[in-house]
């Protein structure tokens, strides 16, 4: 339950992403290159007000120094334009988490990214889960030479390092693809790479259950092969759930890896991965807010695997 | 060595061997079916048709793709591996010279895995108090970074403290990144197995004979709770090369994944093979390791083979 519930909050969470972002992923503000995280203030001289922040002005520009104007406080403007919050002066923007080269909101970037991010993982999974369902049922139902024909192919990809055959096969598709193709196409790479992992578990629990009394009533009773398969596969549910907690991760990091080696989304629809590109040793101790990504992916990691604690280890 | 354990050798190297030739050429043959050739990638597009025909024929990108898989695998035998088109030099050379340092890299972090992952799940798995709980939660946070973002971390704090070296090439960086999530799943893997063992009647009977429980512990429960770890060593040796892909891109490792890639993108059909050739055959070899040590531990598992 709570791993079907983890997927459809990644996937939620990929939709409302853009609603959460204050301001546009691809505006570049003048004069914020590298700019601080902004500071909200919810108290000044006079006491407690709403929620506003000080506008940033370059003092040096070749040290990027910014300093606060505190002579022009900026109030926040909540539910308008499409977004949950954003700046109350156009001009200036609220920076949460800092800026990046171009002077675009790392926040609202991270949060845009995040759309593509968790979208592609909450696909893949989705396609590993079926095929692999479907493949290891089937397996472990028919037995025999499918069983051993379907599991020798799914060995082979088993063998294989996950981000080389993904490498591959990706390195084999055109190089340069719109926003919408890269993401059916790195779901579908996905869901090719991780199949087997799903198949071989179900099928292993399938070809136990069939040994056991019900199914071979099931069997004398005239069941068919698809009957009997949906009678065995509900006893795969934990190990299902098991693998979703961990296939959420390891995806999230697959799609930063071909993101970052610049093989997956575009910088006009940067993910995680995409944004990582800009991090170096030198924008990493100059602007530290730029590693963002990283923490967004690590969290994302903890909290599948504090779902991944609390499920019943049945299989 | 016994003779079922050669007999069990020579199969496993048989297989390796298939599982070399039949992943190399699959990668030969994709690169071959994706759009676009070297050709493309050469800043051709304002030479004549007569100049990029000659290269293609050069290349041998003008002959169907089965005669080229076909002279792989003639060129295989003879330890040719065909000439990469992007650097203009044998395809030899370049990836012993990359796939020695990726081995590195994974030979090394898999070795400093295991002597730390080991010993620190078997004094987790036998005893609590506080020693075993601080491992357990070092290794839950540790198993839930994957490699590149430890490295990402690292990097961080090598920047900021200034207690590692992040000169290109320095080795320190890119193995602790792989080694230790790698060390905590191992410690993870030997802690549970450690666990189950000794409290199996053979373990509590020799402790209550009054063999000293270290020697219990350390010795006889050891060699039975190894088995199970070490039959996951094949997806450990997988997932250590898939993470090095991304360690060697961030910490500049030069090793095979960057090569690949170089392959990939400048659509270079007989370095792709190369690169795909090395992988598999560091990935067969890692496997075969941890299948013979397997089978010298417990003798049924070459039996059944």
């Amino acid at each position: 339950m709570r791993a079907i519930f983890l997927l459809v909050a990644t996937g939620l969470l990929a939709i409302v992403a853009p609603i959460l972002a204050p301001h546009d992923p691809t505006t570049q503000f003048a004069d914020k290159a590298y700019a601080p995280p902004t500071r909200i203030h919810l108290r000044d001289a006079t006491g407690f007000r709403a929620p506003f922040f000080y506008k940033q002005t370059l003092v040096n520009r070749l040290a990027r120094e910014y300093a606060d104007d505190t002579s022009a406080p900026i109030s926040l403007r909540w539910f308008s334009g499409g977004r949950v919050a954003t700046s109350g002066d156009s001009t200036e923007p609220v920076l949460l988490l800092g800026a990046d080269a171009l002077g675009r909101d790392v926040f609202s970037r991270l949060v845009s990214g995040a759309r593509w991010s968790l979208g592609v993982t909450a696909l893949g999974v989705l396609g590993a889960l079926l095929v692999g369902i479907l493949v290891g049922g089937l397996a472990g139902t028919a037995g025999g030479r499918v069983d051993s024909m379907l599991m020798g192919a799914s060995n082979w990809l088993l063998a294989m390092p996950g981000a080389y055959l993904v490498l591959v096969l990706r390195g084999a598709l055109p190089l340069v693809l719109t926003t919408g193709e890269t993401f059916a196409l790195i779901s579908i790479l996905f869901t090719v790479a991780t199949w087997p992992h799903v198949a071989r578990g179900v099928r292993g629990i399938v070809a136990a259950e069939r040994a056991r009394e019900y199914a071979e009533a099931a069997r004398a009773s005239g069941a068919g092969l698809w009957r009997l398969m949906s009678q065995l596969l509900p006893a795969a549910r934990g190990f299902l759930a098991v693998e979703t907690v961990l296939l959420v991760p390891a995806l999230l990091v697959a799609e930063a890896t071909v993101s970052y080696l610049s093989l997956g989304f575009p910088d006009a629809s940067a993910s995680w991965g995409t944004l990582l590109q800009d991090v170096n040793v030198r924008v990493m101790s100059e602007a530290p807010w730029m590693l963002a990504p990283a923490a967004g992916i690590f969290a994302a990691t903890l909290i599948a695997q504090a779902a991944g604690a609390r499920v019943p280890q049945r299989a | 060595m016994t003779n079922s354990l050669s007999v069990f050798v020579l199969r496993r190297l048989l297989g390796a061997l298939i599982f070399v030739v039949v992943v190399s050429t699959s990668a030969l043959v994709l690169i071959r079916l994706a759009p676009g050739d070297a050709t493309t990638d050469m800043k051709m597009s304002v030479a004549d048709p007569a100049a990029i025909a000659a290269a293609r024929s050069r290349l041998g990108l003008d002959r169907p793709i089965w005669a080229q898989a076909a002279s792989w695998i003639g060129g295989l035998a003879r330890f040719d591996l065909g000439t990469s088109s992007h650097y203009g030099r044998p395809v030899s050379g370049l990836v012993v010279e990359r796939v020695g340092n990726t081995a590195i890299l994974g030979g090394l972090a898999l070795v400093m895995a295991t002597l730390i992952g080991i010993p620190c799940g078997v004094v987790s798995g036998s005893r609590g108090g506080a020693g075993a709980r601080v491992i357990a939660a070092a290794s839950i946070l540790l198993v839930a970074a994957p490699p590149m973002l430890l490295a990402l971390a690292l990097l961080y704090l090598a920047v900021t403290t200034g207690v590692l070296s992040v000169e290109p090439g320095s080795l320190l960086l890119p193995l602790l990144a792989l080694a230790l999530p790698m060390g905590a799943v191992i410690e993870r893997l030997q802690s549970r197995a450690t666990a189950d063992t000794v409290h199996t009647p053979a373990f509590v009977a020799a402790a209550a004979r009054g063999i000293p429980r270290a020697r219990v512990v350390w010795l006889h429960s050891l060699r039975a709770s190894l088995q199970p770890v070490l039959g996951v060593y094949g997806i450990i040796i997988a997932a250590l090369f898939s993470g090095s892909v991304a360690v060697e891109a961030i910490t500049s490792w030069p090793g095979l994944g960057r090569l690949m890639l170089d392959g990939l993108l400048s659509r270079d059909v007989f370095l792709v093979a190369g690169c795909a050739l090395a992988g598999s055959f560091l990935v067969a070899i890692g496997n075969l390791t941890a299948d013979v040590l397997r089978a010298f531990i417990d003798p049924r598992i070459r039996e059944a083979a």
